[in-house]
């Protein structure tokens, strides 16, 4: 296998973008990257999305956002994975340039989730979970995540407002990315009055609906070389993917995310690292529940631990583990499909010191984990600076 | 070959008998009170203190599926024994899609059943029945499944409003020697009255008011009971029970007593101030209510009214298999007892009183 | 959801009928062909009891398309007494009444309708087990 590296990055501000259409949105991110990388030419492009067909009418999506930045002619297709489609289609590229058959892919996420009124967007995202036997009994994504904080809560004995210090911690690096859907600080105070939507699950639990799209430039070595500009090569040391039941009623411990820990445990076997070595972790936020769950999952709380390390300030910027270092899906936003390569696209500016005021110090090893569902499709990577 | 018969007693060549029976009743309740809160402004005279509103997600299939799972509970059957489910109501989901194929799905009936849906107003249950006897006495069918159930509407603001309910109750009848209650005679009284009818496409019913009392219900009730009665060569005071159809509190009582019933006869099946008139289900409800504590050898007269119009009249005689049936499902009462109070506006919500488009 | 995709899943929607593996005898629904606690085939059709536990609720208060005239209501991870979970709506009851551990019994609801025109679909939901439990 050839070493895969990051060439160039590129992403727009996530929120509402009612001036943008889908396609442009996708050009907004993937232009940039292009420059950033300053290629003349790539042999792919992989767009990684998730609800375009339901909430825009429109698949199909390889061949047309190829053609309209210009690639006409290019090997492109979609990617889907429900929400770790970003994350997924990031594995493909990594896979084509690691597996020797491209040298410069361009792996991009989009979503548009704002053109469709917000019921029939909340039915688009139920479709990341099982159709015939869970939303067909009008269970929403939220609800399913909120069945499986109500239980962790119960377990765990943990007091309701303790969940609130991933929102406060997202919400603070957020004010330090440009690009983030929010720049408003959360207290702990405003978390415990935030609008319930699914009970326990309140508004400052969940990450908002909203558009956005993220790109990244991978090479093979030599064209990293070639290509270099001055920045910290940032090289993907691990990528990984693991599947578990695609409804949360048919998984034997609906409060242990086994993909999160399967595919874990092959990304720090492929990096060569244990989980102590990572500097700062892009956790998969879409609810603060699924972060607990995943930071348990992948080792770093004890079952039941995962928001004391939230709690004891271990996730800030400063901590033992920065998560969520500028915004998360919680602050930053939360276009599904486009997710999984924004988070790249900050774990590789950690890298290079590129962060600004949410920079973690003395960044080297980064992970970020795109989930699909409630869990059903978990996708690690792991980069490191060199 | 058994010659025909020239009585107006309806009697099948093999003795049938109710092998099994179930009641339900959502546990919605909207006091008469409230009704008259928003309509009336004043203190009149009640019909009822309460009835029985179904819940957003239930209607006449799904409240006749819960009635004829307890009464497959106290049957104790194959369900593939049945050969036919018939479901009388005036409130079917459909115009046109049997309620009973879904009842019949439900309870694992299918496929080698008759399924149809009746319609006689508030006696399509009891004509249900009758066919039911027949199926089974004729030798066509071991066991025929009858059911009585509605959500029934009324005119907001109409006098209907205080009274018209949901519930009902399933029957499964079978052979009289394994039943729990022997149907003696059943018989039916039908004229044109039209007191009151519902047109295709209307939402509500509309009615003839006064028109409804003599020439409607007391006319039909009183002559198919009278008639039972002098046919069989019985009088009140040879039974137990006696259960008519109760569109309020008022006319049963009164026709009760005009046939020589006392209070003690009619009380038991006197449903209709607790839960309302359910329509196709409220005589068949009183009889389940009565079956919940009749004893072997206790005589039941029930008297169903449909406006349009008729009654249908039976004579039961309780059996030994009825402790035994009663405890294997829900009592009426334990459905009665399940009691939730709202208020017009969750009533109007729950009944789809509000315009939405 | 489509006409046929109902109908296809009436016995599990109306009477819970799913599986027992021939080979583990784990009960499984909904139904899946291939037993997932051991990988074998399992066809043998087995309908479950409908009675169960609360394993974890939620209130749904913004309902995806075609539950609005519903909402809120109750949604469950509903633990089966034979073994698999099930998720559901939970009826005749109100939020505040609901409990981890509840005791529930399966009835036959509305699910939702397709417009004043369409199919109404028929599902399992659960209410509280009537306190008089009766023996079978």
């Amino acid at each position: 296998m050839r070493s895969v590296y990051i060439a160039g990055m590129g992403q727009t501000p996530v929120g509402e973008q009612w001036e943008r259409s889908l396609r442009h949105i996708a050009h907004d991110a993937i232009i940039p990257a292009i420059r950033d990388a300053a290629i003349s030419r790539a042999d792919a492009l992989y767009v990684g999305n998730m609800l375009s067909g339901d909430l825009v009418d429109q698949e199909h999506l390889g061949a047309l956002v190829a053609d309209f930045v210009g690639l006409r002619g290019i090997e492109a297709y979609k990617i889907e994975a429900a929400c770790g489609s970003g994350g997924a289609a990031l594995r493909t590229g990594y896979m084509a340039v690691a597996g020797g058959l491209h040298d410069v892919v361009i792996v991009a996420g989009v979503e548009k989730m704002t053109d469709t009124m917000g019921r029939d967007t909340t039915a688009g995202l139920a479709m990341a979970a099982d159709q015939e036997y869970e939303a067909a009994e009008g269970v929403s994504f939220v609800a399913l995540n909120a069945l499986l904080m109500r239980r962790y809560l119960y377990e765990y004995d943990i007091p309701y407002g303790a969940f609130g210090h991933f929102a406060v911690n997202a919400h603070k690096n957020a004010l330090g990315n440009p690009n983030a859907m929010f720049h408003q600080p959360v207290t702990l105070e405003g978390y415990r009055k935030a609008t319930m939507i699914a009970d326990p699950i309140n508004l400052m639990d969940s990450s908002p609906i909203c558009d956005g799209a993220a790109a990244v430039v991978l090479v093979s070595e030599d064209y990293a070389r070639a290509l270099a500009n001055g920045r910290r090569p940032v090289r993907i040391a691990a990528s990984t993917v693991a599947t578990d039941s695609l409804a949360v009623h048919d998984r034997r411990d609906p409060l242990w995310l086994e993909a999160a820990y399967l595919s874990s445990r092959k990304a720090y076997a492929q990096a060569g690292i244990s989980q102590t070595d990572i500097d700062l972790f892009e956790v998969h936020d879409a609810f603060t529940i699924m972060a607990a769950l995943s930071l348990e999952a992948n080792g770093f709380a004890e079952r039941g631990r995962g928001v004391r390390l939230a709690e004891e300030g271990e996730i800030a910027l400063t901590g033992r583990l920065p998560i969520a270092t500028m915004g998360g899906l919680k602050a930053r936003g939360h276009p599904v499909g486009a997710t999984g390569v924004y988070q790249v696209v900050e774990a590789a500016l950690q890298l290079q010191g590129l962060a600004g005021v949410d920079q973690v110090a003395n960044a080297d090893i980064a992970m970020t984990q795109n989930i699909g569902g409630s869990g059903a499709t978990v996708i690690t990577h792991v980069l490191m600076g060199e | 070959m058994v010659s025909p018969n020239d009585s107006v007693l309806l009697r099948p060549d093999r003795a049938v008998g109710i092998v099994g029976y179930g009641a339900y009743v959502p546990r919605y309740r909207l006091p008469a009170r409230e009704v008259a809160r928003v309509w009336s402004g004043r203190d009149a005279e009640l019909p009822i203190k309460e009835k029985a509103v179904a819940g957003l997600d239930e209607d006449t299939a799904t409240m006749s599926i819960e009635a004829a799972r307890n009464a497959l509970a106290r049957a104790q059957i194959d369900p593939k024994r049945i050969r036919a489910v018939w479901v009388g109501s005036e409130s079917h989901p459909y115009a046109v899609k049997p309620t009973s194929t879904i009842v019949a799905e439900a309870l694992d009936i299918v496929p080698l059943t008759q399924a149809g849906d009746w319609e006689f107003a508030c006696k399509a249950g009891t004509e249900a029945m009758q066919a039911a006897i027949a199926f089974v006495g004729s030798g066509m069918a071991p066991y025929a499944m009858s059911i009585g159930m509605d959500t029934a509407q009324g005119r907001p603001g109409d006098a209907l409003e205080y009274t018209a309910a949901a519930g009902g109750a399933a029957f499964i009848l079978g052979a009289a020697e394994e039943s729990l209650a022997r149907i003696e005679a059943s018989l039916s009284y039908v004229t044109d009255t039209p007191d009151f009818w519902r047109r295709a496409h209307a939402h509500y019913p509309s009615h003839g008011q006064r028109f409804t009392g003599e020439p409607a219900y007391f006319h039909h009730v009183s002559s198919a009971a009278q008639l039972m009665l002098d046919e069989l060569g019985r009088k009140a005071a040879d039974y137990r029970y006696i259960v008519p159809h109760q569109p309020n509190s008022k006319f049963p009582q009164r026709v009760a007593k005009q046939l020589g019933f006392k209070p003690e006869q009619y009380q038991t099946g006197l449903l209709v101030g607790r839960i309302g008139n359910t329509y196709a289900g409220s005589s068949l409800i009183g009889l389940s209510a009565v079956l919940d504590e009749a004893q072997p050898g206790d005589r039941i007269l029930v008297v169903s009214f449909g406006s349009g119009a008729g009654s249908d009249a039976f004579s039961l005689e309780v059996t030994e298999r009825i402790g035994a049936a009663r405890r294997r499902a829900l009592l009426t009462g334990d459905y009665i007892a399940r009691r939730v109070e709202i208020d017009y506006a969750t009533y109007a919500r729950m009944r789809g009183k509000m315009v939405m488009k | 959801m489509s006409v046929a995709r109902t109908w296809r899943t009436r016995k599990q929607r109306y009477a819970l009928v799913g599986e027992r593996c021939d080979y583990c005898h784990n009960a499984i629904f909904p139904p899946r062909d291939v037993c997932p606690h051991c990988a074998e085939p399992a066809q043998k059709e087995f309908a479950l009891s409908g009675r169960g536990t609360v394993y974890s609720y939620t209130t749904v208060f913004d309902p995806p398309t075609g539950f609005e005239a519903y909402a809120p209501y109750p949604v469950a991870l509903v633990k089966l007494d034979e073994g698999p979970m099930i998720t559901a709506q939970l009826t005749d009851v109100t939020s505040e009444e609901i409990r981890i551990g509840m005791p529930v019994e399966m009835v036959t609801r509305k699910l939702s309708e397709q417009g004043d025109e369409g199919v109404i679909i028929y599902s399992y939901k659960f209410r509280p087990a009537f306190e008089q439990r009766l023996a079978a």
